[in-house]
Parts: structure tokens; C-alpha cells; sequence
């Protein structure tokens, strides 16, 4: 592919963005852009990746190469924009240091069992089945653009897009246990707002 | 050694802790005996397991979330122009 889009060869070009336009779309409304700059920055991402195309070292994957483009070119609009820049300043965000679960599921210190479930998960019917459901994939995007930002941008990256961790600390230039509490984090809201669904 | 302390480490894990786990425990980031401890709570509660499988169910679906999508016709053949002009060396 690579050699085929040095060579100059459109058709390569053109099946390659038709590949990745989608991937490339969910990544930066992860990022919080709304519909039209989000078609923006992709736009600006490929014409970004056809001027490093020659310098392209293959040191990651063509796809983790051309996330980093976007993100570069996201991160450029915000900070022109004066908005807060996507992943700039990565501490121990308030988010990182909530539980997964309202403290309340667990039973308190003068429980039977402390630290035990006090109100556990039903059981859901054929979950793996349940979830792959048209139904509740509406719920499941709307559930994770309900995220906050850095959360959704891990979780895309991760689950959605199939990027491995080292992949994706590099990325964000977020160490691999950030990016796991991150991961976790948004999962874990995710199943919340599933689960209060399907449970009514 | 690091073991110095194994005596004073609590010997189970509890649901409030399992439920934070999970991802590390994929990922292979827990030290051995924390990843025994995991496995051992899961034997014995169902909760846990349900929760788990839950977790699991999510993660599987995710990439199904995704939304196919085309470039608009327009965006397409921008980038086509472009791509042409980029090869002409421009």
C-alpha cells in the first residue's frame, strides 16, 4: 500500500481513505469536535500525511501514524481556537480518582461482609448477545460520547478502534498505566449507564 | 527483598477491589500474586463473575459501535486534487 501511494498511484490513495474515513471521523469527535470540524481535521489530516508521506519510517502503524496526524492537527485547531488543548496536561485528572461504582453497591465496614457486594449486578440475559443487538448500540455510542473527553478518546482508540496500549500511550504521550485507568474508567461508565438501562 | 512485606499483604480481594481490576488483570499489569488472588475471588463469587462477564460482553461489542462511513463525494475528490497535485511535486 505504502509503496503503491509513493508511486502515485490514485487508486491506492483513494481506496486508502476510504478505509480509514470513518476510524478517522470517530477519533476526532472523540477529541469533542463537533460534525463539521471533525470533517475538517480529517481533511487536513490527509493532506497532512501526503506532505510526511516520504519521511514516513513505518515505526508504527500507517493507521497509529495517520491517528497522530489528526491528533496534531486537533490539537493544533483547539489551541488556535483557545480552547483547552486535547490531552495537554494528563495529571491525575478528578475522573481517575473516582470508583467505578457508587461506593454504596459495597457493603460498609459494619457489614457482614465489608467491602462485599451490598447490591450486585443482575445478571444480564445472553449478555454478549444482548449487547451486540442493534438496539443497544445506539445506547452504546451515546453512552460513550457521554464520557468525559480524555476517557472517550482512550476507549475509542482502545475498544473501537483496536489500538494496543503502547500504541496508545504513545499517542496520547500518556503513560501505560494512565492510559489503563483512563481505559477502565470509561468502560466501567459505559457498563453503568447500560446496565441502568437494561435494568430499568 | 520485595517479599519482605508478603506477610503484612491482605490475602483476598475484595469486590469493591475487583471491580477496579479488571482492565489491569487483562493487561497482564498486576503482580503474580495479585493476578492469583483475582482468579481465586472469582471462583468463589458469582457477583464478581456476573460483573465480569458484563465487562467482557462491552468491551466484545465495542468495535460494533462504530458507524460505517463514506467521505462525502465533495471531500472525496478535493483530496484526489490533491493527491494529484501532491504527486505533479507540488
Amino acid at each position: 500500500m505504502l509503496s503503491a501511494l509513493r508511486d502515485g498511484d490514485e487508486s491506492a490513495f483513494a481506496e486508502l481513505v476510504r478505509r480509514y474515513h470513518g476510524s478517522l471521523k470517530r477519533v476526532a469527535r472523540s477529541f469533542g469536535a463537533g460534525e463539521s470540524v471533525a470533517e475538517e481535521i480529517v481533511q487536513e489530516t490527509w493532506l497532512g500525511m501526503l506532505r510526511g508521506l516520504d519521511r514516513f519510517e513505518q515505526r508504527s502503524s500507517l493507521k497509529t501514524w495517520l491517528f497522530g496526524i489528526l491528533k496534531n492537527q486537533a490539537r493544533g485547531r483547539a489551541a488556535r481556537e483557545r480552547r483547552s488543548v486535547p490531552f495537554s496536561a494528563l495529571g491525575e485528572g478528578e475522573e481517575a480518582d473516582r470508583p467505578s461504582l457508587e461506593p454504596g453497591r459495597f457493603q460498609g465496614a459494619d457489614g457482614t461482609w465489608p467491602n462485599h457486594w451490598a447490591t450486585p449486578p443482575r445478571p444480564w440475559e445472553d449478555p454478549h448477545r444482548r449487547l451486540a443487538s442493534l438496539e443497544l448500540r445506539e445506547h452504546l455510542r451515546r453512552a460513550l460520547a457521554a464520557l468525559p473527553e480524555r476517557q472517550r478518546v482512550v476507549v475509542t482508540l482502545r475498544d473501537v478502534e483496536g489500538l494496543d496500549a503502547a500504541e496508545v500511550s504513545e499517542l496520547l504521550e500518556v503513560s501505560e498505566g494512565n492510559q489503563r485507568v483512563l481505559l477502565h474508567r470509561g468502560r466501567a461508565a459505559v457498563r453503568n449507564a447500560l446496565e441502568e438501562l437494561i435494568d430499568g | 527483598m520485595a517479599d519482605s512485606h508478603r506477610n503484612s499483604t491482605i490475602d483476598e480481594v475484595t469486590c469493591r477491589e475487583f471491580v477496579e481490576l479488571i482492565t489491569d488483570y487483562w493487561e497482564g499489569a498486576l503482580p503474580g500474586e495479585r493476578t492469583e488472588l483475582v482468579e481465586q475471588h472469582l471462583v468463589i463469587c458469582d457477583s464478581c463473575k456476573t460483573y465480569l462477564e458484563q465487562f467482557e460482553a462491552l468491551v466484545e461489542a465495542l468495535p460494533g459501535a462504530a458507524e460505517p462511513e463514506s467521505p462525502t463525494r465533495e471531500a472525496e475528490q478535493t483530496l484526489l486534487a490533491a493527491f494529484r497535485e501532491w504527486r505533479a511535486g507540488g
